[in-house]
Parts: C-alpha cells; sequence; structure tokens
C-alpha cells in the first residue's frame, strides 16, 4: 500500500499536540499521561517505558522512545493512546475505553485499532523497554579522537554575540606557535590508543590569521599518519575575511569539512558580524564563499553555511532561504549563546515564535524539495534507519573526555566553549599529562547521569545536549538548559516529520 | 495495518550489539559548535 494511500483517511488538520505516555514495565501498567512533559518527568521510575506523540503536517506521529520506531497512526490510534492512562496492555480494550470511543466509533473499529497497537506493543515497537540505562552504567573514559585546535585568539571581525569574547577569549590576543601545534598533534596521536580515525578543527578566533602554522598542521599530522595507523580528518571554522585563491584551494583539497560563518540576509549578518571598525562583513566573504564552495563541490566534499539567529531575526527561515539563493545548499543556523540579559538572546517568552518559526522551515524545505530544489538544514538532518549507535547516542558529544580544545599556549580545556574557564582547565600539551579527574568527570556525562535527560523523549537523538550551554545557564554541566532543549526537542519532531513527509511525495 | 504505518523499524537495541567503536565523528566537529545533535552523525562501524 502506498503511504498517501494509506494516510489519506487521517485529519489533515495543522495544529500541534505533545503528548507523552509513560508505561511502567513490571507490571505493565501505565501510571502517567500527560499534555506536555513537565509534571511527567517528575514520576518517572527506574525502568519505565515511553512514547512521544505529536501532531505536525497533520500527522499523528508516536515515537516509541527506546526502540527508536516511528509510527504514524489515524486518529483513533491516537485517541487511544491517549485514552491509555490506568489500564493494562492486555489483548483487548478495557471496557472503559471502548464506552468513551463508541459514541464516534465503531466497537469493531476501536477493537481492530487496539489489537495493531498490541501487536506493536508485543513486537517491542511502542511501550518498548529501557535496554540502556546498564550500558550507560558502564561508560567509561574513552581516547581522545577529536581536538579542537584554537590556532589564533585574535579576530578580525568583532561579532556582538562572540562566546570567545570577540576573539581573544578574554585572555588577550594571541596566535599559536607551530612548536604548541605540533606538540598538539602529538598529544592527540598519543592519547587516541587504538582509535584510527582523529580530527582536528582549525578554530579560533580566526584560524586564517594564523595559515601558516594551519598548513604546516596539516602536513605535520599526515606524516605521523602511517607509522601510527591513524587517519586525520581536518575542519576549519572561519569567517572568511581572509580567503584567497591559494586558502581556497588549500582548504578545499585538505580540508574535510569547512564552516563557513554567515548570518543570511545582509542586514542580519551586518547587524551583528562587523569588524574592528564597525562595518559589515557581508559584502566582504558572501563573494568568497561563493567561490569557495564552487570549487568544493566539484570535489564532493563536505561543507556548512552556517549561521546564528538572535532575537532580532526570529524569522531565520528567510535567512536560510537567502543563504540558499546565494547558491548555498548546506545550511546551518543555530540559537545565539549569550549573556541572558542582551537585547538580542534568546528567552523564554521567544520560544513559542521560534516553534512556529521552525515549523515555517520545514515546510518551506518540503515545499523546495517538491519544486527539485534540495538543500540541507544541518538541525533537520537524521539518520532514522541507522546513524549513530546506542552506545554513542547515550554520551553524546564527547567533551571533556573523547574530545578537547588546546589554546594558543597549549592549554587544554573540554571544548572550545570551556576555553578561559580557569577552573576547567585540564593540562596543557607540552607537558603529555593532564587533570585525569576531569576527564573522569566528564565520562560520567551521560543521558542517564543527567537527571532532566534519562525521562526526555528526546535523549537519543540529542544525547544529553551541550554540556557547555548547561554550564553557561544552569551552571552545571548535568543540568539541561531548559531552553536549549525546548528548541531541541522542536526541531527533532520538525526533522521527523520532514522525513514522513519525504517519504510521503517520494523526495529522496 | 489499517490505523498504524510504521515508518521505521526499531533500530536501536541492535545498533548496540557491536556499537561503541568510536570511529565516528566527534558531532561538534561538523557544524554546531554551540549546540548538540547527534542523531545526524553517521556510522562508521567496519565490523557490522
Amino acid at each position: 500500500m502506498l503511504y498517501e494511500e494509506w494516510r489519506s483517511p487521517l485529519n489533515a488538520s495543522l495544529h500541534f499536540i505533545t503528548t507523552h505516555v509513560y508505561v511502567r514495565s513490571f507490571y505493565n501498567e501505565i501510571i502517567f499521561r500527560c499534555v506536555g512533559c513537565a509534571i511527567g518527568r517528575k514520576l518517572i521510575q527506574k525502568d519505565e517505558k515511553m512514547i512521544h506523540k505529536y501532531k505536525l503536517n497533520g500527522y499523528n506521529v508516536v515515537l516509541d522512545v527506546n526502540s527508536g520506531a516511528i509510527h504514524v497512526v489515524d486518529d483513533l490510534a491516537s485517541e487511544i493512546l491517549d485514552l491509555i492512562e490506568d489500564e493494562h496492555i492486555a489483548e483487548e480494550p478495557s471496557t472503559n475505553i471502548v464506552q468513551r470511543l463508541v459514541r464516534r466509533y465503531s466497537q469493531d473499529k476501536v477493537e481492530e485499532t487496539w489489537l495493531e497497537l498490541y501487536k506493536l506493543y508485543k513486537a517491542e515497537e511502542l511501550f518498548s523497554k529501557d535496554h540502556y540505562e546498564e550500558m550507560a552504567s558502564k561508560l567509561g573514559e574513552s581516547p581522545i579522537k577529536a581536538m579542537c585546535l584554537n590556532v589564533a585568539h585574535d579576530c578580525n571581525l568583532r561579532c556582538e554575540y562572540c562566546f570567545a569574547s570577540k576573539g581573544d577569549f578574554g585572555a588577550g590576543r594571541e596566535l599559536m606557535s607551530l612548536e604548541i601545534a605540533k606538540a598538539a598533534i602529538d598529544f592527540l596521536v598519543k592519547f587516541s590508543a587504538e582509535r584510527h580515525n582523529l580530527e582536528v578543527d582549525f578554530f579560533g578566533g580566526e584560524p586564517l590569521m594564523n595559515f601558516d602554522v594551519v598548513k604546516s598542521t596539516v602536513n605535520y599530522a599526515k606524516s605521523l599518519e602511517q607509522a601510527y595507523g591513524k587517519h586525520f580528518r581536518f575542519t576549519i571554522t572561519t569567517n572568511g575575511l581572509l580567503l584567497t585563491d591559494d586558502t581556497i584551494n588549500f582548504i578545499n583539497e585538505n580540508m574535510d569539512n569547512v564552516v563557513l560563518s554567515l548570518d543570511g540576509r545582509k542586514q542580519v549578518n551586518d547587524g551583528l558580524r562587523v569588524t574592528a571598525k564597525g562595518t559589515g562583513s557581508y559584502d566582504a566573504i558572501v563573494p568568497k564563499y561563493q567561490e569557495l564552495v564552487k570549487r568544493r563541490k566539484k570535489l564532493g566534499k563536505d561543507y556548512y553555511v552556517r549561521g546564528t539567529f538572535t532575537r532580532r531575526n526570529l524569522d531565520f527561515t528567510k535567512d536560510v532561504l537567502h543563504m540558499n539563493r546565494l547558491g548555498f545548499d548546506q545550511i546551518s543556523i543555530e540559537p545565539v549563546v549569550a549573556d541572558e540579559n542582551l537585547d538580542y538572546s534568546i528567552g523564554e517568552d521567544d520560544l513559542d515564535r521560534i516553534f512556529k518559526e521552525y515549523e515555517i522551515l520545514q515546510k518551506e524545505i518540503i515545499s523546495q524539495r517538491k519544486k527539485g530544489n534540495y538543500f540541507n538544514f544541518f538541525h533537520f538532518m537524521l539518520d532514522l534507519d541507522q546513524g549513530p549507535c546506542a552506545i554513542k547516542r547515550l554520551k553524546g558529544c564527547g567533551c571533556g573526555n573523547e574530545y578537547i580544545s588546546v589554546t594558543p599556549n597549549g592549554d587544554i580545556f573540554p571544548c572550545h566553549q570551556f576555553v578561559g574557564k580557569p577552573d576547567w582547565k585540564m593540562g596543557n600539551v607540552t607537558e603529555n599529562e593532564f587533570d585525569e579527574s576531569i576527564k573522569a568527570y566528564f565520562s560520567r556525562a551521560n543521558i542517564y547521569t543527567k537527571a532532566d535527560c534519562r525521562n526526555c523523549w528526546a535523549k537519543f537523538y540529542c544525547s544529553g545536549g551541550c554540556n557547555a550551554n548547561n554550564l553557561q545557564y544552569a551552571g552545571d554541566i548535568l543540568k539541561a538548559n531548559k531552553i536549549s532543549c525546548d528548541l531541541e526537542r522542536k526541531r527533532l519532531e520538525c526533522a521527523i516529520a520532514l522525513k514522513i513527509a519525504e517519504a510521503n511525495f517520494n523526495l529522496n | 495495518m489499517k490505523h498504524i504505518f510504521t515508518f521505521k523499524k526499531s533500530v536501536l537495541k541492535e545498533s548496540a550489539k557491536n556499537g561503541g567503536c568510536g570511529e565516528c565523528q566527534t558531532s561538534c566537529q561538523s557544524a554546531c559548535k554551540t549546540s548538540c545533535t547527534v542523531a545526524n552523525q553517521k556510522c562508521e562501524n567496519r565490523s557490522k
């Protein structure tokens, strides 16, 4: 049966409903149901089962959290799931449920739908058990495999929202020497143990301000590959001002990924991404990005044009579309991370507007793809067939454990967002040793040690979120930041809805 | 089924069996740097 044929009886109303249903597994007894989730999270027991149900684009989407199965259900099945509150998951529905539905549906239909839900339950694709907490408890320290190499604590832009204190991370402007860069590569090789794939992201500040060191570091790392059985992957994150023919060629030849910073429309970008003189950067960088991407596409290599949105451009779909019209088809735009008191910071009051904007964006992407214009939005990317394994999903980004950041003087921090926070300094690459206690601390960060994550339906997709965000807003890497989490959940709902739409319109 | 379309089958439990090789990309090395989405990363387990 074609998907569209199956779906046709569904009510295509566009309103959005979120419902969680939690089931205590031992007795197969549903203990709590809520619209929204704030209250339900508090009541969850250790080994509960969980689904997440929401409506978007006219589809009733049901995510079985612990199995990863995704179902689209009709309105009757959706209503039954809403009514499952204090009933056993039995082969037949309770009298209570039947009585509440027979005024609008025939008893045969109710029983037929219940049986379908029951079959999914028995197949462990609905209200499935949580198999992962024990795995999480066994997670330990990992080899270090990824390094953010801050080759320049200096920048030729003065972006208002920069988390790096406009380039110098609050510690003075400094460029990394080749000696320190080589020591960082040596450190990574030494502490990577058996890991084969190693990642180095040239970051800053602005890494092109120290491009000779970037080039020499790439060559040095490659020279070690054969002897140590490693494979380096390089990424560079740049604001583009210093791109030239030569740097573009080197980047395209040697970098596995390049992240090009641009916030979208000229007035949006130039409002916050300004030079030291206060002038906008858009006109200087866009032609360079276009040239780099034009050449890069021929090589089939990854790139992202990446922006930041703030309270000033909550209509950021227009910025995504603008970037697409400039010729870019790999686009990311993220909410600003900034002091909550700043006028452009995103607050809880903005959430409804942003939720609406993400819905607008996913609908626009569907519309564009139907027209044959495929572009990718980073935060709607989702590999539902395989993607990362469950183990990876338990621990997330791995900052401070398998991912570190190194400053120009060789200091080691858990990630680029911790740089400049003295309490989190882990050591120095020239010392060839570092504070194992901080590494051990981060190694324990997983979706079961974060109280807000263990009961969240999105935990296997964001994998515990950004530890630095948690520290910035909640004061603890293990405490979720509500705004970040709300936005992440909304993006995931849109991403899944987009996947469903793609299947429906055969757009893959 | 008439009332339910299973869009994606269960994948998580199976993925854990040979999981954890650690060869996949670190999420912050892709394009985020200020947030975290892991589920869009590619699996690179060569033992599967």
